[in-house]
C-alpha cells in the first residue's frame, strides 16, 4: 500500500462522501424538528434530475445548483402539507412522497438520459500546484466539496446558537410544550422541511451536476437511507456528521485500497458496514435516552383544538 | 357506500392532476386513461396481468397487517422480501433434481425461514427494549439487497449473466393457473389473508393480540407474555415477507435477478396502512394499486413514457388518500 493509493482513497471518499454529507444535515434539520423524512431517496432523485436538467438546457452549472437545491425543498414541503397541515402518519407520506420522486425525476430526466454536460468545474487546492501532476489531479475539488465543511459548520450554527433553531429543536423535543411558551410548531416544522430539503438537493446537485455529471433512472442508489442511518450514527449533530460521512464513504474507497494490495472482499460486504455500523451502535446506546434522539421525532403534531 | 364514493372521489382527483403531466408532456390523458382501463380491466389477459402485479402487494401487506396489530411497525418487508428470495434461491440451486412436489414446499419454507430470521433480529431487540423495530427494519432493508448481490455475483450467476442465476429448473417454478402468468401463490395470498382474518377473530390468540395491540400494559399485568408476542409477531411477519419473495422468485421470475424488488415491500406497508391492517381492505387495495402499476407498462409501449412515471399516478393516489380531503363539508348536528 503505497502513500499516493492511500491519497487516492481519501480524494475519492471526499468525492463520494459530499453528497452525502449534504443529504444528511438536511435529514438532521428535518429530524431535529421532529419529521421523519423516508422520502428523502425520492427528494434527491427529483433534485437531481431537474438540476441535471436545468445544467444542460442553461449551460450554467450553477443554475443547475440552484434549481437541484429549490426542488429539495419543494419537495419537502409536500411531506410538510401532508404530515403538518393534513396530520398525517409520517411514515406512510414519506414512501409515498419516496415513490413520488421515482417517478417525476424519470419523468424528468427522460429527456436527458445519456446527455453529456459541462459540470461544475474543479479547482485545485490551493498549495498543490507544486505537487506532481500525479497528486495535483487527486486535490481537484469543486466548489460544492469546498463548501460541505461551511455547511456542516453553518447547519450547527443555526440548530445550537440561534433563537431559530433553539426554537426549531424545541418543537422536536416537544411540539406541546414549544406551542404552550408561544412558538408555532407547524410553521417551524414547514421551514425545518424547506431547510432541510435545501441542503438535500445540494447533495443531490454535487452527485449529477459535479460528480457523476450524468442521468440515470435511480441514480442515487439508496443514499437516501445511507443518510438516514447516518443521522442516527452521528445523534442528531451535523459537526459528527462530517466524521460519518468521511468514514461511510470511506469504507467503500477502502476497497480499492484492499483490492490493490491483493485482498479481494466483494464490495457488496462493505457497501451494507454504515448499516451494520449504525445497528451496532443503537445497540450500544441500549434503550437509554442519553443518545439525544428528538423527543417527539415521528410523532405527528395534532394541534390543540 | 359513503366510503367506496369518497376513495372514488379521491382516485378521480389523482386522475386529474396525472392528467395534467400528461398533457404537460403532449399526451392525450383521455386516450391514455381509457387505454389503460382497456387493457387491464377490459380483457381476460389485462386482467391476468392485474392480478399478477397484485399477488406480491397481498403478502408484502400481510406482513406488515399482522405486527401492527400488536403495535409494531414492520417497515422491514423489503429486505424481509430479499432474504426469502436469497434462501429459496439456495434450494432451488441446489436440490433441483428433486421433485416438485418436495422441492415446492421445501423452498417455501427456507423463503420462510430466510424472511423470518431477518426480522427475528429487529424482534429480539425490540423485546429486550433496546432498539426500536422500526428503525432496525428500515436499516436491514438495504443490507439485504446487498447480501443477494454478493450471492448472485459471487457465486450463484449463470455463466451468460453476471447479475442473475441460470433459470429455475422446471421443478422450481410454482404452477401457473389456466394458461396465464397468475400462479399458485396469488391463491397463497388469499388463503392467508382468510386465515388471518380467522385467527384473529376466532382464536385465543387473536384476542391476546387484540389485548397488546388496545393496551400493552394491561395487557402485561393480565399475564400476557408481551415478549414472547413481539418476537413471534414480527418472525411471522418476516416469514410472510420471505413467503412473498420465494414467491416472486419461483413464479414470476424464475430466476434470482439482483436488485429484483423496486419497493415491493415499501409498497405493501402503505397499502397496509391505507387498509387499516383489514384483511378485505388489503385485498380491494393490492387491486387498485396493481390497476395503476399494470397499467405503467402500457404508458411506456405505447405512449413512450418511461415505465417509472406511474409511480407518479400512484404517488399522487396516495397523496389524495393521505391528505383526506373534506369532500363535503361536515354538517353541524343541530
Amino acid at each position: 500500500v503505497t502513500f499516493l493509493s492511500a491519497l487516492g482513497v481519501l480524494s475519492s471518499a471526499i468525492f463520494s462522501g459530499t453528497s452525502l454529507l449534504y443529504t444528511t444535515l438536511g435529514e438532521i434539520f428535518d429530524q431535529r424538528s421532529g419529521t421523519v423524512n423516508l422520502g428523502l431517496e425520492g427528494v434527491l432523485l427529483v433534485s437531481a434530475s431537474a438540476g441535471f436538467s436545468v445544467t444542460f438546457i442553461t449551460g450554467n452549472p450553477y443554475l443547475g445548483v440552484l434549481v437541484s437545491a429549490l426542488a429539495g425543498g419543494l419537495m419537502n414541503l409536500i411531506l410538510g402539507y401532508l404530515t403538518i397541515t393534513r396530520r398525517a402518519s409520517q411514515l406512510a407520506s414519506g414512501l409515498a412522497l419516496m415513490f413520488f420522486g421515482f417517478g417525476l425525476s424519470a419523468w424528468i430526466g427522460r429527456p436527458y438520459v445519456g446527455a453529456r454536460i459541462t459540470g461544475l468545474p474543479r479547482l485545485p487546492l490551493p498549495g498543490v500546484s507544486a505537487l506532481p501532476v500525479l497528486y495535483r489531479s487527486l486535490f481537484q475539488f469543486d466548489p460544492l466539496i469546498y463548501l460541505v465543511l461551511p455547511a456542516a459548520v453553518l447547519a450547527w450554527w443555526l440548530l445550537f446558537r440561534t433563537r431559530w433553531g433553539l426554537g426549531l429543536r424545541a418543537v422536536g423535543e416537544s411540539a406541546d410544550a414549544a406551542f404552550a411558551s408561544g412558538r408555532d410548531p407547524r410553521l417551524i416544522r414547514y421551514q425545518a422541511l424547506f431547510v432541510g430539503g435545501l441542503f438535500a438537493g445540494l447533495g443531490a446537485a454535487h452527485l449529477s451536476i459535479a460528480y457523476a455529471m450524468n442521468w440515470t433512472e435511480y441514480m442515487t442508489a439508496g443514499r437516501g437511507f445511507i443518510a438516514v442511518a447516518l443521522v442516527i450514527f452521528s445523534k442528531w449533530h451535523p459537526i459528527r456528521a462530517i466524521v460519518g460521512a468521511l468514514l461511510f464513504s470511506g469504507a467503500v474507497a477502502f476497497q480499492l485500497l484492499l483490492q490493490s494490495s491483493g485482498i479481494h472482499i466483494s464490495p457488496f460486504l462493505l457497501d451494507t458496514i454504515p448499516y451494520v455500523l449504525t445497528i451496532a451502535v443503537l445497540i450500544a446506546w441500549g434503550g437509554t435516552r442519553r443518545h439525544s434522539a428528538p423527543a417527539s421525532l415521528g410523532r405527528v403534531y395534532q394541534g390543540t383544538e | 357506500l359513503n366510503g367506496l364514493l369518497r376513495y372514488g372521489l379521491m382516485i378521480f382527483i389523482a386522475l386529474v392532476l396525472f392528467g395534467l403531466i400528461l398533457l404537460v408532456s403532449g399526451r392525450s390523458p383521455i386516450g391514455s386513461y381509457r387505454d389503460i382501463f382497456t387493457s387491464t380491466l377490459g380483457s381476460a389477459y389485462g386482467f391476468s396481468e392485474v392480478l399478477v402485479a397484485m399477488t406480491p402487494m397481498l403478502l408484502t401487506a400481510l406482513a406488515v397487517a399482522l405486527p401492527s396489530r400488536i403495535g409494531l411497525i414492520n417497515v422491514g418487508v423489503e429486505g424481509q422480501l430479499y432474504m426469502g428470495a436469497c434462501f429459496a434461491t439456495w434450494g432451488a440451486l441446489t436440490f433441483s433434481d428433486l421433485p416438485a412436489w418436495v422441492l415446492l414446499p421445501g423452498m417455501a419454507l427456507l423463503g420462510m425461514i430466510g424472511g423470518g430470521l431477518w426480522a427475528l433480529i429487529p424482534g429480539i431487540l425490540r423485546a429486550m427494549g433496546l432498539v426500536n423495530e422500526t428503525i432496525t427494519t428500515l436499516l436491514m432493508n438495504s443490507v439485504a439487497p446487498m447480501l443477494v448481490s454478493f450471492a448472485v455475483f459471487g457465486f450463484w450467476h449463470s455463466p451468460m449473466d453476471t447479475n442473475k442465476t441460470p433459470n429455475f429448473a422446471p421443478s422450481a417454478r410454482l404452477p401457473t393457473l389456466f394458461g396465464t402468468r397468475v400462479d399458485l401463490s396469488l391463491l397463497i395470498g388469499l388463503a392467508l389473508l382468510v386465515l388471518f382474518w380467522f385467527f384473529m377473530k376466532s382464536t385465543r390468540w387473536g384476542l391476546e393480540m387484540r389485548a397488546i395491540g388496545g393496551n400493552p400494559q394491561a395487557a402485561l399485568r393480565n399475564g400476557i407474555p408481551y415478549r414472547t408476542y413481539v418476537i413471534s409477531a414480527l418472525c411471522v411477519g418476516g416469514a410472510i415477507a420471505g413467503l412473498a419473495g420465494m414467491a416472486q422468485v419461483s413464479g414470476f421470475y424464475g430466476v434470482l435477478l439482483a436488485n429484483f424488488s423496486r419497493g415491493t415491500g415499501f409498497m405493501g406497508f402503505l397499502i397496509s396502512w391505507l387498509a387499516g391492517g383489514d384483511p378485505l381492505g388489503i385485498v380491494v387495495t393490492s387491486f387498485v394499486v396493481a390497476v395503476i402499476t399494470s397499467g405503467g407498462n402500457l404508458l411506456q409501449l405505447t405512449r413512450d413514457l418511461p415505465y417509472a412515471m406511474i409511480n407518479i399516478l400512484l404517488a399522487l393516489t396516495l397523496f389524495v388518500v393521505l391528505a383526506k380531503p373534506q369532500l363535503a363539508r361536515r354538517r353541524k348536528p343541530a
